[in-house]
């Protein structure tokens, strides 16, 4: 149904629409041509037609094999690139794909009158390709090549104000911190490349790990040197603080970026490599690593006030849920929250930027009131909220309810730990959410953008970056199109790709077992014919009604304390976060780490006391040692103008006395 | 190809400087020795890649010979005019070509003394092209050494800053290194069993190279010696730590298009020795092998890539800046090398090409850097980066390839600078893991520095205390069509060899093999 050269396609498009917006649009048409916009929608549009077709395929066939390529073949190094279309990358395909596509849509009416709309475009396509690059590469190499192309495509979309001073900052964090984790991605290829360069392969490497070729302390290192890719490009702690920062960007960048795609490749990169990592020791790291962040992350959403920020910190506590689920080998539960997390979470970002259109303001304490303007970003947000939270009968409910169950049913220290912060996490984020939804859109309209300007202006502070003029009312259908849209997808798409009855022709778990059971080369069928790999991974989960229902009950009374706080006033905000006030700044500052990274270990440490002592030394040493020796040749020299008496056989003694002292010297000493 | 290509190419530009300064005369001559120079250079480009594509890379080996048996009429001495390419040498001469049209094209706006500058540019380009393509050692080491003089002279009357101070200490740098390695030739000249100067071994023509005959030889000098003076002399051109301090003086204040020649292809000149003499002489030499000091090698290149990159992240000066940040680079050149130290020559082999194709590519990348630095400098007259920002607004050409060289610089896969990368770390971790991933950390240092300057230069609003009156950012202006002809010319193949890297690596592999036997 799907050839080789379709699903090349996938990827050639948004490049060419790139390389067409860039280079032609740009320079024929105008750098705020609407054209860009069609031509992209175009061009993904296409794409993701590609990708429903190669899903089709998948389903119906299973994976796919596709020759490789040589790219760099030589002596000693063969690096061939090809494509892998299994159930993990068709999975990702669509979810990359589609919600593109309706943030490419909505970017029309939301980048409108931008000066430079078509250079967004240009960016959106880039980094549209580099992300599905990513999910259908098959070399380990090639995985790198895209994961750092959706680096560089999300620092250009982060800084794409760049005349802002803290864009251009965000950009530039981002980039350098997810930096340090491909350090440690690097470190592990390299590894990976020096045990047998054939693995760098990775249907070879789901061979060899198959066969036992590679030992546990090997894939321990590999796996160690992957996740720290993953931290840093799914923002875990502790390298999670560049993406409140990267909401720098425009707001529908966010909404892709931050969603369904870019944060997310780093949960795709411990899926692709699942194998490896199952084999290895650091499965209880990721558990903790993913478990504390969930929790970290949401506790920063509690406090903070930028309606994008809190969505950010939800981004980053979400994808501790999905990296703590791969912890505790809950394969499949990880990427049907993956998968469900797109569609809610793309319609919060954007669903938040249509709060913006009409309130000129991301300062929630400039809001509210905005229920009775906007009805449709309203309802919205509210599913998508209710999704986010986890509440029946939503995706979210679904998707987060296998985590918990598989935590529950893995047990011991490290499942139960998880299942804890796991809890935890359901509670904050029904608040935290519910909270942004009441100050928001409920209570009385505080002002919007030119309040928050002049109260800047009143008390001195530099005015808010990106503010706008308010007008009250509902959004372009352009923009609450494609939050409707994706709100109505949250509703059922949980409980119908993966419904846990037999729903008409769609089978029980069918998502489930879609990206375990079907998908062989990583979960291997057992002689018997079995399927323990796979059953291991959360192929076939029971449904565990007391997990179901204490995390309801937990996220209920999360929406219900923060009913109580915001619209009844019951319980006063300011009362508690002046009753706790070191608590609510330690959240508030963001427990000081970029006080902490920025001031402390990068201009004090590594500025202060390396760089510029190493610049001090350099200058004054090692410079000074040569102009120094260079001082001493021409003192000898001077003294040795004597011997420079102009006569050919003076200097040819001189010579031959130098090249016995250096001979004689080397057969004394040498 | 034809009889004397090689001999032609090497010699076109340094017969059109001379007959430029001869008969050049008149009102217009400033702007036809512009145009004259223009021409020679493209010339020049179009010989070397009629030499690069003439290569016929079935046959291998060296090919294109051009060869006079006994060009000095002195019988003790045993020189020949020998000149040939093999698969290490002809995508240096591309380089060249390459590097030496966009210069010229970059000397656009000299003013001063034009005739004497492009003269000596194209004096420079001649120079360069001699050292790829001698393969007799005498000749090599004059080409080597005879680079300095049009150096010299383009730094001290063109350049700024310091220009006198700055030309001298590279002189007198290259000379003492060149001294080291003139006793090394020695060395192995007078060592009865080999007596001969040829680099390499021409069955055709009854020539048998050194290398062939300084193994088991008995030499004048012990091995380990005679490598160490050949290593000097390429380790301060290279240039590597702590040998290093020429390099960001010469650069700072050397004119933009002379920047450009010296990262672009004089900094090569270092690497290529190194592969072609210190790697193909001392494979199998008698107590001493090149494997014996290859962890050596290693440990150096990571200092000199985390030495260089660290004092790179505190430079104010744009120019300096890129400087420091290509003795970082550099280092990669010597990590890569020193996978000859692994026991199985497939292995070595990826390093190596790593290292050949980084001397490739650190020419067109910091060439470009260089040329976009030197751009905006002509509008802005500073380089001070604390007093520049926002100039994104005002220069877009201009920021975009400056934006692209730093990417090419930290690494960013599709264009060059990564391809070179990711073959030396695979190359050489297997072979020496921890000084690989030491230097590995160098990537991270690239992404620090480079999108420091990008930020403050290029992005975000200009400084509160502006070092640019209001007047000059106002009037700041994009690259004219003339500017971006260089540009062009120095981004072309970064992004080709970034997204089809065998275009140069199926090449650079024949020339490796053949050092590595």
């Amino acid at each position: 149904m799907i050839t080789e050269g379709f699903v090349w396609l996938i990827i050639a498009l948004p490049i060419i629409s790139f390389l067409v917006n860039g280079l032609l649009v740009r320079a024929f048409i105008g750098s705020n041509s609407k054209y860009a916009g069609y031509v992209t929608i175009a061009a993904i549009g296409a794409s993701f037609v590609l990708s429903l077709m190669s899903l089709a395929t998948v389903m119906s066939d299973g994976p796919l094999d596709f020759e490789t390529h040589h790219w760099i073949f030589i002596g000693g190094m063969d690096l061939s690139f090809g494509l892998i279309l299994d159930q993990l990358s068709v999975i990702m395909l669509v979810v990359v794909s589609g919600v593109s596509l309706l943030v490419q849509i909505y970017g029309q009416a939301y980048m409108d009158g931008d000066k430079s709309y078509t250079r967004y475009f240009a960016y959106m396509s880039l980094f549209t390709a580099s992300m599905l690059g990513l999910v259908l590469a098959r070399n380990v190499i090639q995985i790198f090549v895209f994961w750092e192309l959706v680096g560089v495509s999300s620092y250009l979309l982060i800084g794409f104000w760049m005349d802002r001073p803290s864009a251009a900052a965000a950009a530039k964090k981002a980039f350098i911190m997810t930096r340090f984790g491909d350090f440690g991605f690097l470190l592990g290829i390299l590894y990976l490349y020096s045990i047998d360069p054939s693995y760098m392969d990775v249907s070879k490497l789901y061979e060899a790990i198959g066969v036992e070729a590679i030992t546990a302390s090997m894939a321990t290192w590999v796996a160690l040197g992957l996740f720290a890719g993953a931290v840093g490009k799914s923002a875990q702690f502790p390298l999670h603080s560049w993406l409140p920062d990267a909401m720098e960007g425009p707001t529908s960048v966010s909404a892709l970026i931050h969603s369904a795609t870019m944060v997310t490749a780093g949960v795709f990169l411990i899926a692709r490599f699942f194998p490896l990592f199952e084999h290895s020791n650091v499965m209880t790291l990721v558990a903790l690593i993913g478990g504390f962040t969930a929790v970290f992350a949401a506790t920063m959403g509690l406090v903070a006030n930028d309606i994008k920020r809190v969505l950010a910190y939800s981004t980053i506590s979400q994808l501790g849920y999905m990296v703590m689920a791969l912890g505790v080998g809950a394969y499949a539960p990880a990427i049907f929250h993956l998968f469900t997390h797109a569609f809610f979470k793309a319609a919060l970002f954007l669903g938040a930027g249509s709060v913006h259109h009409a309130s000129g303001t991301f300062n929630m304490k400039y809001m509210g009131g905005l229920k009775r303007h906007m009805p449709w970003t309203y309802w919205g947000m509210i599913i998508a909220s209710l999704s986010l939270a986890g509440l029946f009968p939503f995706s979210g409910f679904w998707s987060k309810d296998e985590i918990l169950g598989h935590a529950a049913e893995v047990g011991a220290t490290t499942g139960n730990i998880v299942l804890a912060l796991g809890l935890i996490a359901a509670l904050m984020t029904a608040f935290y959410m519910f909270r942004a939804i009441f100050l928001t859109f409920h209570g009385e309209w505080n002002g919007g953008g030119e309040k928050e300007e002049a109260d800047a202006q009143l008390s001195g502070d530099p005015s808010p970056v990106g503010n706008a003029h308010s007008h009250l009312g509902e959004s372009p259908w352009l923009m609450i199109g494609p939050v409707t849209l994706l709100a109505a997808i949250s509703i059922f798409i949980g409980f119908f790709s993966n419904p846990v009855v037999e729903v008409g022709s769609i089978d029980k778990h069918a998502f489930a077992h879609f990206v375990t059971v079907e998908n062989e080369d990583v979960f291997p069928v057992d002689e018997d014919g079995g399927h323990k790999a796979a059953d291991h991974a959360g192929a076939a989960p029971k449904f565990n009604f007391a997990v179901a229902g204490i995390s309801s009950l937990l996220a209920l009374s999360g929406i219900a304390l923060a009913y109580a706080m915001y619209i009844k006033s019951s319980i006063s905000p300011s009362s508690i976060g002046a009753r706790f006030r070191p608590l609510y700044n330690l959240m508030f500052r963001k427990y000081y780490f970029d006080e902490l990274y920025e001031n402390l270990i990068v201009s004090k440490g590594f500025y202060k006391y390396l760089a510029d002592a190493l610049r001090w030394f350099d200058e004054h040493w090692i410079d000074n040692a040569n102009i120094h020796l260079s001082n001493w040749v021409s003192r000898i020299g001077k003294s040795g103008v004597l011997i420079q008496n102009g006569q050919t056989q003076t200097y040819a003694v001189g010579m031959v006395i130098g090249v016995i002292a250096i001979a004689a010297g080397f057969l004394l000493w040498g | 190809m034809f009889e004397g290509l090689l001999t032609i190419t090497v010699f076109l530009p340094a017969t059109v400087a001379i007959l430029v300064t001869l008969f050049a005369r008149g009102k217009e001559v400033d702007r036809q020795v512009r145009w004259i120079s223009i021409a020679a250079s493209a010339v020049t480009f179009a010989l070397t890649v009629m030499v690069y594509v003439g290569y016929d890379q079935a046959v291998g080996g060296i090919q294109m010979v051009d060869y006079y048996e006994r060009w000095i009429p002195v019988d003790a001495l045993r020189s020949s005019y020998l000149l040939g390419v093999d698969g290490l040498s002809a995508p240096l001469v591309l380089l060249t070509g390459i590097l030496g049209l966009a210069a010229a094209f970059a000397s656009w706006r000299i003013k001063k003394r034009v005739r004497e500058y492009f003269m000596w540019l194209l004096l420079l380009e001649t120079a360069v092209l001699g050292v790829f393509v001698s393969l007799d050692l005498l000749l090599f080491f004059i080409f080597f050494e005879f680079e300095l003089i049009p150096m010299f002279m383009l730094i001290v009357l063109w350049g700024s800053g310091r220009p006198r101070y700055s030309a001298m200490k590279f002189v007198l740098f290259t000379l003492a290194g060149g001294a080291f390695m003139l006793v090394g030739i020695l060395a192995i000249y007078v060592t009865p069993d080999v007596g001969t100067l040829a680099m390499v071994s021409i069955p055709e023509l009854g020539i048998t190279g050194i290398p062939e005959l300084m193994a088991g030889a008995k030499l004048a000098l012990p091995a380990a010696l005679i490598f160490g003076f050949f290593f000097i002399a390429f380790a301060v051109k290279l240039p590597l730590w702590p040998v290093h301090s020429w390099l960001p003086d010469a650069h700072t204040d050397a004119p933009t298009a002379v920047s450009v020649m010296l990262a672009g292809v004089l900094l090569k000149m270092a690497g290529y020795g190194l592969l072609r003499i210190n790697l193909g002489f001392f494979q199998e030499t008698q107590d001493f092998t090149i494997h014996d000091v290859a962890g050596p090698m290693a440990i150096i290149a990571a200092i000199s890539v985390i030495y260089g990159g660290i004092v790179t992240v505190r430079q104010t000066d744009m120019k300096r800046l890129i400087a420091y940040s290509s003795v970082s680079h550099m280092g990669f050149v010597m990590l890569g090398l020193s996978a000859v130290g692994a026991s199985a020559v497939d292995t070595s082999a990826a390093g190596l090409n790593g290292a050949a194709l980084q001397m490739f590519t650190h020419g067109t990348i910091t060439g470009l850097a260089f040329l976009m630095v030197g751009l905006s400098y002509d509008r802005t007259h500073t380089r001070h980066i604390p007093h520049l920002g926002g100039l994104w607004k005002k220069m877009p050409m201009i920021a975009i390839f400056f934006l692209i060289a730093g990417f090419g610089s930290l690494g960013l896969p599709a264009l060059s600078g990564f391809v070179a990368e990711i073959m030396v770390f695979l190359g050489t971790f297997s072979v020496w893991p921890w000084p690989t991933a030491v230097a590995a950390f160098g990537v991270v240092l690239a992404a620090g520095y480079t999108l420091w300057m990008v930020q403050r230069v290029f992005f975000g609003a200009r400084p509160a205390t502006p070092g640019l009156s209001d007047q000059v950012y106002e009037n700041l202006t994009d690259a004219s069509w003339v500017d971006m002809i260089p540009v062009i010319i120095l981004a072309a193949p970064i992004f080709i060899i970034g997204l089809w890297p065998s275009v140069v690596t199926d090449v650079f592999d024949i020339g490796i093999q053949a050092v590595l036997r």
